[in-house]
């Protein structure tokens, strides 16, 4: 039987007393959501926190919305809500290819959006998915609220820009990249073992193109492969304002693979970690793609 | 720490540890062994049960994270009166289970999609029984029961 050691326990009643509760007890209390990832590293003794502060029910961290140029999603929504909600698919649809494939229906109904991105696991999806769609952090501690690109979020593995003492409120994604609008889209895919497992590796496309099919704006993450921060962007960088075409598609996708680092583990070995990472890429660019522009598939 | 739980309509309250999961409340201080504990890495899911009306995997919750909510468990599936969900009739007709481990789990999360979806695609059930281990059945006639079930009890009305 794997048991936690010994921990206090307290709920939070609001994100201002969740943060009381974390200075008062310093580095070694922690702020469980789901639990789905820090419940398993206290059974394995990887965690070994003296006070848990739970946020589960404080109301200001749920709810997914639309506020002015952004959509909003509280760091305690759960997978299962990401998934079911049209709004987040409408304008984001690889928000709804990730959640389709991060573990299983039950794991979801419990798993939190913001628990994910915190826990920064190499793996995790939706850090991919994030810094494709350029979200922001917003992130809060007794001396305020901070904004953090997503591209500044994560420290390394396991480390991330939220400080002991802070709450990570939620991720704005900016509706510049909405799937509403025309020539705009996203996808994300990824390659597991098995139903419900872990990225093998797998990638998110943000995209843009405009009437002549040039690429205005374009977002390319990747799962599971040691890209820094998460994002290709040298292969974003490589194609912005080209012309979409099959080749710079492929070649884009050679740049992402030849940038990433993944390490070899009981998933793969690095060699083809990293041809998953090139392959899945440009596959992802196709499939933003095709959703932008139904017209485009016949020309790539 | 004081924990009051509902569990299949009938409240207990109880003086447990922080760290004491779900499943161990469940069946070693409220004697409710139906939730069966197998992987303890959320993996297999032997030991799903309903937590304020949606299926969750109990050996990753605490107990205490319960307080105040309701459960439900494979002991609370059958009707008053000890008439067998559909589900459970089913099971049985159409060979669900062989050694059963995992079958509290599977009735579930089963009973879970049916209230939502009552006539599921096959691909709907695999998928919404896709966080659950069975070691004996092959699924085949796990996706059988599910499926008769929700056939007789559209048929019932
Ligand atoms: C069987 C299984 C399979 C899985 N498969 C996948 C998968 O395929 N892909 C994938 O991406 N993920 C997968 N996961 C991980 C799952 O997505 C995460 O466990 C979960 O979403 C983490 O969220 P949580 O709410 O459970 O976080 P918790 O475990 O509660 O917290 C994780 C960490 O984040 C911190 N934290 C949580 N919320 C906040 C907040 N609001 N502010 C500041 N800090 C916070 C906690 O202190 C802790 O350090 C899997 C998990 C399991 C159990
Ligand atoms: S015992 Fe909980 S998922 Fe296996
Ligand atoms: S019936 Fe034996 S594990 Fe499913």
């Amino acid at each position: 039987m794997q048991v936690p050691a010994h921990f206090e326990y307290q709920r939070a009643t609001s994100v201002e007393d969740a943060i009381a509760l974390l200075e008062r007890y310093g580095p070694e209390s922690r702020i469980v959501a789901g639990g789905h990832s820090l419940i398993p590293m206290m059974k394995l003794r990887l965690a070994q926190p003296e006070l848990l502060v739970d946020i589960n029910g404080l109301a200001d961290l749920g709810g997914i919305s639309l506020a002015g140029d952004v959509l909003r999603i509280g760091a305690m929504v759960r997978h299962a809500e990401l998934l079911a909600s049209v709004t987040a698919g409408t304008h984001f649809p690889l928000l709804h290819d990730a959640e389709r494939v991060i573990a299983d229906p039950v794991v979801r109904n419990r798993g939190t959006v913001g628990g994910s991105v915190c826990q920064a696991d190499p793996s995790e999806d939706l850090s991919a998915a994030f810094t494709a769609l350029r979200a922001t952090a917003v992130i809060e501690g007794s001396a305020g609220v901070r904004r953090v690109p997503m591209r500044e979020f994560f420290h390394g593995p396991y480390q991330t820009a939220v400080g002991p003492a802070e709450v990570l409120v939620e991720l704005q994604i900016p509706l510049s990249n909405s799937a509403t609008l025309a020539g705009s889209s996203s996808a994300y895919l990824k390659v597991d073992r098995r139903a419900g497992d872990w990225a093998v590796a797998a990638a998110a496309a943000v995209l843009r193109i405009d009437r002549d099919s040039v690429v205005t704006e374009v977002g390319i993450g990747l799962t599971a492969v040691g890209a820094r921060q998460f994002a290709a962007v040298e292969a974003e960088d490589f194609l912005r304002g080209r012309q979409l075409t099959g080749e710079h598609i492929a070649e884009a996708g050679d740049i992402a693979a030849q940038h990433c680092s993944p390490v070899a583990d009981q998933r793969g070995p690095v060699d083809y970690k990293r041809h998953l990472a090139g392959e899945l890429a440009r596959r992802a660019l196709h499939a933003a793609a095709a959703r932008a522009d139904l017209a485009i598939i016949g020309r790539l | 720490m004081r924990v009051t739980v509902t569990v299949n309509d009938q409240d207990y309250i109880r003086d447990v540890e922080p760290r004491l999961l779900l499943v161990h409340l469940l069946r070693d201080e409220l004697g409710l062994t139906g939730t069966h504990w197998g992987c303890d890495t959320s993996n297999c899911g032997a030991c799903t049960v309903w937590l304020d009306r949606v299926p969750v995997k109990s050996c990753t919750v605490l107990a205490v994270m319960a307080s105040g909510s309701s459960v439900r468990t494979v002991e609370g599936l059958e009707r008053r009166g000890g008439e067998l969900d559909q589900l459970q009739v089913s099971f049985a007709l159409c060979h669900g289970l062989q050694c059963g481990f995992c079958t509290p789990g599977m009735l579930m999360t089963a009973r879970w999609l049916l209230d939502r979806l009552p006539d599921p695609s096959d691909v709907e059930i695999r998928e919404a029984i896709s966080g659950q281990t069975c070691r004996c059945t092959g699924y085949e006639n796990i996706v059988r029961s599910i499926r008769h079930a929700a056939e007789s009890e559209r048929a019932a009305g």
